[in-house]
């Protein structure tokens, strides 16, 4: 069975809701939209304190090119546009609005029936994919239509349903119960890029979504299953690109696109077919609730701007043990600083830990293991640039390419003596990158 | 026999050959030195903490002499040794010295346990410049500071601590040379290079929260909450407020504590100012303080109406 090549770890997999029925969260009585929901420019407001808004209604602009805007998940009156603590853990722009009824936008179709054909052209696609604010779902919030406009030819596409983050089942309770939707929105994606080829990429801990999706595939053409071992992060776009189609991205500054490839979530797809196809804006996602100590590990369809609190409500309530609270899988998932943080387009799942699980251990001196190397999936040293950003040696630390670390984790979670390896390297990856954009932007 | 003489004579000869080619080499390719460098060299304190912005003593000895060639030592100036260091350093390269008022490192933050209460727990490396990148920190208040003590290793004189009761870092006035380590050191710009002042009196609006008043009061007690009565107070235009935020420019500043007064959260600090008579002594306020050279900067502070705790427990430290 396929996989990446070089390194990667197989965490417990833990997944506790799945084989869950997706439900459909209860509407808040406020909902907050950071205005900064994906990587690049922040969304600028088009509404104003007071402005009665439906649910679809646009209610920021994309500030730029790689932006989206931003679209009402509620029907209600906008309370104020304020600053809230965001997944970020810091203060952000936010607009707030306060929920009355549930009106929609009229031009929304909201029949269960499917739909098979657009007349639209490709750029008429990617048009639609912009305009309805949708972003990369899988995590990384990377706006959808910068990806379905490459810059140099592409061959194939590649679906991410590998969720390879232990807990999250998000992705696969989705294709259990959309499977004809997501590929629809797979054929959209084809035929907005001019691709012939497309792959569903799924480990196969999912039998039950793999058999599902080969089972509906038949009726597209172009499109395979691809089946892949369980591994971590296999959900990575330069691992998946390896592990289906074997091809190896060059470092930064090459995207996926530049080895004739491109990547989407599944998620993403899904919300492709729903915005060409039934003219729905991006406001709504399935959210996994679990943790070992929750009552009901859920699978949610939420509205964006719900805050967590109350979908761990609806799990069955915070346990008492908890020690952290997770946007997130925990590999790549942050923790939160309180849970009224508001799901966004990226919010994949809230984990909960137990205190004694999310305790860390007490970090000892590096016993030159050499773990970390063995199983860092970018071929990177890790217990060097680990050296390097405390001692704040950035030169060395840029040839030694901390710029292409995905910021996985993997080093970190088999580090046998418990080091603190990801938090130097992301600070130090931080650094160097403003370096570099500093000498990009003198010369 | 014979093989041994040949030995002697063949190396003593090659030897010689090899020493008079090094003897010409040295001489032609021989690099001028400036001897004034290694002079003022030697005046300098040879802290080597780079306060100066040079590569060490070496290299500021180096950018001195250049700097005399060029006509002015403008602009030059070693924190550590201060004003005597540079009037040697001038001598030595017949100039004179410009005066540079002596400066101080201030902790602009008054977060303490007590002030700032926590809400979360980070348990990851205790280094601010992590703590930073990580979230707002263990407080409400994402500005303050983050108490993991990154200035505290990067003070090369051993002048800033921090204190386990407040959790805040404290700096040794006698120490710190305003080398501008920890300035760099501090992720959330806290750490303010302030000039020393008249017998080290100073102003300070000690918070950096830049947050609407009632969120910044939420965080912290002692929130600067960008109301501007200091603003109003001050009849020397001396304070600026920006950001909701008040900031003292001490070029202005006249010493007048009127802000201090004014501050309804005890924002603003006057350091190391004698101790305040209680109120019904106030009309011979005027006559204490031209007495107040014979006064040391105090250690405890009798406590008046309204600011006195505070400062009685701060004001030594810092």
């Amino acid at each position: 069975m396929k996989t990446f090549r070089i390194g990667g770890v197989h965490p417990e997999e833990n997944k506790l809701s799945a084989g869950k029925k997706i439900e459909v969260m209860d509407l808040p009585k406020q909902a907050i939209f950071p205005l900064s929901q994906h990587i690049g420019a922040p969304a600028v407001p088009c509404v104003a304190k007071g402005a009665l808004v439906k649910v679809g209604t646009k209610i920021a602009d994309a500030g730029g090119f790689v932006s989206a805007p931003i679209h009402s998940s509620v029907s209600g009156k906008v309370a104020k546009i304020d600053t809230v603590i965001d997944a970020s853990g810091y203060r952000k722009p936010a607009i707030i609005i306060d929920v009355e009824g549930d009106e929609w936008e009229p031009n929304i179709d909201r029949s269960t029936n499917i739909v098979h054909d657009t007349p639209l052209e490709p750029k008429e696609i990617v048009a639609r994919v912009q305009e309805a604010g949708i972003v990369g779902m899988g995590g990384a919030c990377f706006p959808a239509h910068v990806k379905l406009s490459p810059r140099t030819p592409v061959d194939v596409v590649i679906i991410n349903a590998v969720e390879c983050e232990p807990y999250l089942t998000a992705d696969h309770s989705l294709m259990m119960e959309k499977p004809e939707e997501i590929l629809i929105g797979v054929n959209l994606i084809m035929k907005a890029v001019g691709v012939k080829k497309a792959y569903i990429a799924i480990e196969n801990n999912k039998p039950d979504a793999i058999a599902l999706m080969q089972e509906k595939a038949k009726g597209f053409v172009g499109i395979e299953v691809c089946p892949l071992r369980v591994k971590y992060p296999q959900g990575g776009e330069k691992q998946l690109i390896d592990a289906v189609v074997s091809r190896q991205v060059p470092n930064p500054p090459a995207l996926p696109a530049d080895v004739g490839a491109i990547v989407q979530n599944v998620g993403t797809a899904f919300a492709i077919y729903e915005a060409v196809m039934k003219n729905k804006p991006l406001f709504e996602r399935v959210v996994t609730v679990t943790g070992k100590s929750v009552a009901e590990p859920k699978n949610l369809l939420t509205r964006m701007g719900t805050p967590m609190s109350l979908l761990i409500e609806k799990a069955g309530g915070m346990p008492e043990d908890t020690g952290k609270v997770i946007g997130g899988g925990p590999m790549m998932g942050k923790a939160l600083l309180n849970t009224d943080v508001p799901v966004c387009k990226g919010s994949s799942g809230i984990l909960l830990m137990t205190e004694k699980e999310s305790l860390r251990g007490e970090a000892q001196p590096c016993i030159r293991c050499s773990k970390c190397v063995t199983v860092c999936p970018m071929g990177l040293e890790p217990y060097l640039l680990q050296k390097l950003a405390e001692h704040a040696d950035w030169e060395r630390a840029e040839a030694e390419q901390i710029m292409t670390c995905i910021e996985c984790g993997s080093c970190q979670f088999t580090c046998p003596a418990h080091r603190p390896l990801l938090d130097w390297i992301r600070m130090g990856k931080g650094t160097v990158g403003g370096i570099i954009r500093a000498r990009a932007a003198k010369s | 026999m014979n093989v041994i003489l040949v030995a002697v004579i063949a190396l003593g000869v090659l030897g010689l050959i090899l020493a008079a080619v090094l003897f010409l080499i040295a001489k032609k390719f021989a690099v001028e030195e400036d001897p004034r460098i290694a002079q003022v060299a030697e005046v300098l304190p040879q802290a080597n903490c780079g306060g100066c912005g040079f590569p060490g003593c070496g290299g500021f000895a180096e950018a001195c002499v250049k700097a005399a060639r060029e006509g002015s030592l403008e602009g030059k100036l070693c924190p550590v040794g201060g004003q005597p260091v540079m009037e040697k350093v001038a001598e030595i390269l017949g100039m004179t010295a410009e005066a540079d008022e002596q400066r101080v490192a201030v902790v602009r933050c008054n977060g303490t346990c007590a002030n700032r209460p926590r809400t979360v727990q980070y348990d990851g490396v205790r280094t601010c410049r992590i703590a930073h990148n990580t979230a707002g920190g263990e407080t409400g208040c994402f500005f303050g500071s983050l108490g993991c003590g990154d200035c505290v290793t990067a003070c090369p004189f051993d002048a800033i601590h921090m204190n386990p009761e407040t959790g805040l870092p404290e700096v040794d006035e006698t120490k710190c040379t305003a080398c501008g380590a920890c300035t760099k050191a501090c992720p959330r710009n806290i750490i303010e290079l302030r000039p020393m002042g008249k017998k080290g009196r100073r102003m300070v609006v000690r918070c950096v929260n830049k947050e609407k008043g009632p969120v910044a009061k939420k965080a912290c007690a002692a929130a600067c909450i960008g109301c501007g009565k200091c603003v109003k107070t001050c009849e020397f235009e001396a304070i600026t407020l920006e950001n909701n935020l008040a900031y003292i420019d001490p070029t202005k500043c006249r010493l007048c504590r009127k802000c201090e007064e004014a501050c309804p959260q005890g924002s603003i600090l006057a350091m190391n100012f004698p101790p305040r008579k209680p109120k019904a002594e106030a009309p011979v306020a005027p006559k204490a303080d031209a007495a107040a050279p014979a006064v040391e900067p105090v250690q405890v502070v009798i406590p008046t109406v309204e600011t006195a705790p505070k400062e009685a427990s701060e004001s030594p430290s810092l």
